[in-house]
């Protein structure tokens, strides 16, 4: 096997594995500091239920992120050693101070969070949360910043062969960044937004299913108490009604920003990528039509299968220019374009390997490109569709008793994580064949194909066993934590908060307890001065 | 002189010092709840000592990888890709650690809880003894070729010297831990891990001393020489000091052994980042391995800003914990059931 193709693999694998995580820590993260400021400014108990149970999953999903943060910052070293040589001076500078001006403070104030809730006092302990969740928030521009700057390479020189940063402040405030960084956190705020939906959702049903809530004649929500359920009493309603309102306004609203963001990153792409901008329409020839629905063969080598059954004419130059009528530039002329510039054949160097003089296959993955831009507008225009169903239906206060539209909203958690996914595997795929991307408007010769990025030292055998031995652990972890998040799900706010599983029913006391071990907690014993106030 | 990549070896040496003095004691409390607890409680014990700092101590290492990154490219690159076996398995133990330490209290069953402390144990084991080996072949060096790429198959890394830079950091993090856990616990612990810190810190340091005794012998300078004096005098101070009945100076003295201890190793490779087995013409360097002066310049400023804010946080979160936990802190496991009427 090649190792370039396995490399590729378990780049694609474990980046799209830690971009399951990532999301749902840079959406929920500011929803759960949002939740604690309520209960602080206000004392109302129920909003301290939803900061305990959402922060719970937050913590629960957050630990994944960290673990397979490591693989993807070691991984450019291991697996791509000629990448890192290359890029290094300007690559490498983002990443450093993701870990020095971001990371340091994520996770160190979110041990303060986690083990504060009663040895801070309540302001401080609130502050710790929101510098643990800015960290997550510019930890994602700097990883943004880089990954922009290998789809569009600015503020650089290149000297002796290698680029080289002169101006910080260009790859800082590249457009590709910022666009691509908006796009990302509205990304994350549906991901956030379907989820808090979804679960909410559940929990309103259980409490239909088993009798706690009714509907009177007008359909309006009855609410009931169970008290030999723990935590079931009336704030609980609340707190989910609550929750789900929420999360479909944070859906509408991440959504929205997705389709505004996502238009502006696509004209940039027109501009900075045509090539795989073309892939994405599977637009063969040149013209201004965007397609709908195209058959045949989106793999074959030269485009000519392809039949468009359905297109929307001067949509496509609508989306890259804001007009009807600009020709957009096809594959077919891209290519000979791309020949011109960057040559029909790979160099004979020593550094591609026994890829050395292969020709250059400049159009990407068709199938991937054409479907992966598919998806991701399909599943994201789907979830913001189903959020604002999800109001209408839940307008009286609960949600319908139909099961099957309970596992709807439930797999429509899924929908925002495949938008995201599908997004990211289109904009990285669509790349190829570069690992750094050529700008048009930038330094000739600041460009990289893949073919030359992967470590030369390195052999098959070595990257099959990292490539086998991550995917099964990720694949086992992956189960572990959606069983574990299946299991705190289930057990609602009681989950989170002992004390109104032990405490035999309501808390109400509007001043909340702090964790665990307050003196509330019954079984335990005598919890002196609260020096442990959250334990493993 | 290179002032700037002078600047950026002393900065990745502090990022390398502090993971160790950190996470150190971090992986060694993750072995000792496998060797020296006894009892669900008290694993539970331990692991709460560390339970609000591992994460922020876990970003050292992090920020050595970036730092390395951004500041000497071609060293992160052949460094990086000359062990990418050892780090696979660094890496698959570091995750298996983190994910243990989150979840081993997230279901309340004895068999799930002891599986998880094995992958604790055993996770903090081999990262340990990974790092260890890693940072022994950067001053040992590797068999690399004149682009840096390793030459001679998957295995060439394994060598004596990383195996004894494995046992060097996995016995001081033994160590380490016992004087930590002496000092962040009470009652019957506290007295168990002090002895330990008493009776085996002097064995469990050996191979920590042969390795820098080594690299003295083969790179010393009288400057290196002398940080080597300040480490085995900052060893000697810490178990006399815990003799002695203090806590604290235990724990202090074994900070000034490792600090001066890795002090000491970077003085004496400087300027070598990693050597070439094959020809020391080929060995990376300060010089022909870094970014260029724009970039440190650049990073120079962030770090100037960062470190000493991560300092104070990382500070205050420690003075905040600072109180000594015992078994009856601990509180009863919570069984999460689902809230459904049957």
């Amino acid at each position: 096997m090649d190792p370039l193709d396995i490399a590729r693999w378990q780049f694609g694998i474990t980046t799209v594995y830690h971009f399951l995580m990532v999301p749902m820590t840079l959406g929920l993260g500011p929803v759960v500091a949002i939740m604690q400021t309520k209960w602080v400014r206000t004392g109302d108990v129920r909003w301290l239920r939803m900061t305990k149970f959402w922060g719970k999953i937050y913590l629960i999903n957050f630990i994944m992120g960290v673990a397979t943060g490591i693989v993807q910052e070691f991984q450019f070293g291991m697996a791509w050693s000629e990448y890192s040589r290359f890029v290094g001076d300007v690559f490498g500078a983002p990443l450093a101070m993701e870990a020095l001006l971001a990371f340091f403070f994520e996770s160190t104030f979110l041990g303060l969070w986690i083990f504060g809730w009663s040895r801070l006092p309540k302001r401080i302990h609130l502050a710790t949360l929101w510098i643990a969740v800015a960290g997550s928030i510019v930890s994602a521009y700097f990883i943004i910043v880089a990954n922009s700057w290998m789809q569009h390479p600015v503020g650089v020189e290149l000297i002796d062969g290698r680029p080289v940063m002169t101006d910080v402040w260009a790859v800082l405030t590249n457009n590709t960044a910022l666009a691509a960084y908006s796009h990302a956190l509205c990304g994350a705020a549906g991901v956030a937004g379907g989820l808090l939906l979804g679960i909410s959702w559940y929990h309103l049903w259980r409490r239909r299913q088993d009798g706690i809530d009714t509907v009177d004649a007008r359909g309006r929500v009855v609410v009931g108490e169970a008290r030999e359920l723990p935590g079931r009493d009336h704030a609980d309603h609340s707190v989910w009604i609550r929750s789900l309102r929420i999360g479909a306004a944070v859906a509408i609203i991440g959504f929205g920003g997705v389709a505004i963001t996502g238009d502006i990153q696509g004209k940039l792409m027109f501009e900075q990528q045509p090539m795989k901008m073309a892939a994405a329409e599977a637009a063969c020839e040149n013209g201004t039509s965007f397609s709908v629905l195209t058959i045949g063969d989106l793999g074959a080598k030269d485009c000519d299968e392809l039949t468009n059954l359905i297109e929307i004419p001067g949509l496509l130059s609508f989306l890259a220019h804001g007009d009807f009528d600009t020709q957009i530039t096809g594959v077919n002329s891209l290519i000979s374009e791309y020949q011109q510039k960057y040559g029909t054949h790979l160099p004979d160097k020593a550094i591609y390997g026994e890829r050395a003089g292969e020709a250059i296959e400049y159009v990407p993955l068709m199938p991937v490109t054409y479907w992966g831009f598919r998806i991701m507008i399909g599943f994201g225009g789907l979830a913001a569709f189903a959020a604002v169903v999800a109001l209408w239906l839940t307008r009286k206060g609960t949600v319908p008793r139909s099961k099957w539209i309970m596992r709807l909203a439930v797999l429509g958690i899924l929908a925002p994580f495949g938008a995201n996914a599908a997004g990211w595997v289109f904009t990285e795929m669509g790349r190829q064949p570069f690992v750094v991307a050529p700008n048009p408007d930038g330094v000739d010769g600041v460009f990289m194909f893949t073919a030359a990025a992967v470590s030369p030292g390195v052999s098959a055998g070595e990257l099959l066993f990292s490539v086998i031995t991550l995917t099964a652990l990720y694949a086992v972890l992956l189960v572990v934590e959606v069983s574990i998040l299946v299991r705190y799900i289930r057990g609602g706010v009681a989950s989170a908060m002992p004390e109104l599983a032990h405490a035999g029913g309501a808390d109400d006391d509007g001043d909340g307890p702090d964790g665990p071990d307050d003196g509330a907690h019954p079984r335990t014993a005598k919890q002196d001065d609260g020096v442990l106030s959250f334990a493993y | 002189m290179d002032v700037l990549p002078t600047l950026w070896f002393v900065v990745i040496a502090v990022l390398w010092t502090g993971y160790l003095l950190l996470e150190g004691f971090d992986l060694g409390v993750g072995m000792h709840m496998l060797v020296s607890a006894r009892g669900d409680k008290e694993r539970r014990l331990m692991l709460n000592t560390i339970g609000p700092v591992w994460d922020g101590n876990e970003v050292w290492l992090l920020t050595a990888g970036g730092a390395t990154f951004a500041a000497f490219p071609l060293w992160y690159a052949s460094l990086f890709s000359g062990l990418y076996i050892p780090l696979v398995i660094v890496l698959v133990a570091l995750i298996f650690r983190a994910v243990a330490i989150e979840y081993r209290g997230k279901h309340h069953s004895l068999r799930w809880g002891r599986a998880w402390d094995v992958a604790l144990g055993l996770g903090s084991f081999v990262a340990a003894f990974g790092v260890g080996a890693m940072l022994a072949i950067t001053t040992t060096g590797l068999p690399i070729d004149a682009n840096g790429d390793r030459v001679g198959g998957a295995f060439t890394w394994l060598s004596w010297q990383a195996v004894v830079g494995g046992l060097a950091v996995v016995g001081f993090c033994l160590a380490h831990a016992a004087a930590f856990l002496g000092l962040k616990t009470e009652g019957e612990m506290s007295t168990r891990m002090r002895r330990f810190f008493r009776r085996a810190t002097v064995p469990l340091l050996i191979p920590i001393v042969v390795w820098v005794v080594a690299v003295q012998l083969a790179d010393g300078n009288p400057f290196s020489w002398g940080l080597v004096v300040v480490a085995a005098a900052g060893a000697l101070v810490g178990v006399l000091g815990s003799r002695r009945g203090s806590d604290g100076i235990g724990f202090l003295g074994m900070a000034i052994f490792l600090v001066a201890g890795v002090a000491a190793i970077f003085t004496a490779v400087y300027p070598v980042v990693l050597p070439s087995s094959l020809d020391p013409a080929d060995s990376l360097t300060v010089a022909n391995a870094s970014s260029g002066d724009y970039t440190l310049g650049v990073m120079t400023v962030v770090a100037a800003f960062g470190v000493p804010l991560v300092l104070a946080s990382q500070g205050w979160t420690y003075w905040v914990f600072r109180r000594r936990l015992a078994v009856h802190h601990i509180p009863d496991a919570h069984p999460v059931v689902a809230a459904v009427r049957r």
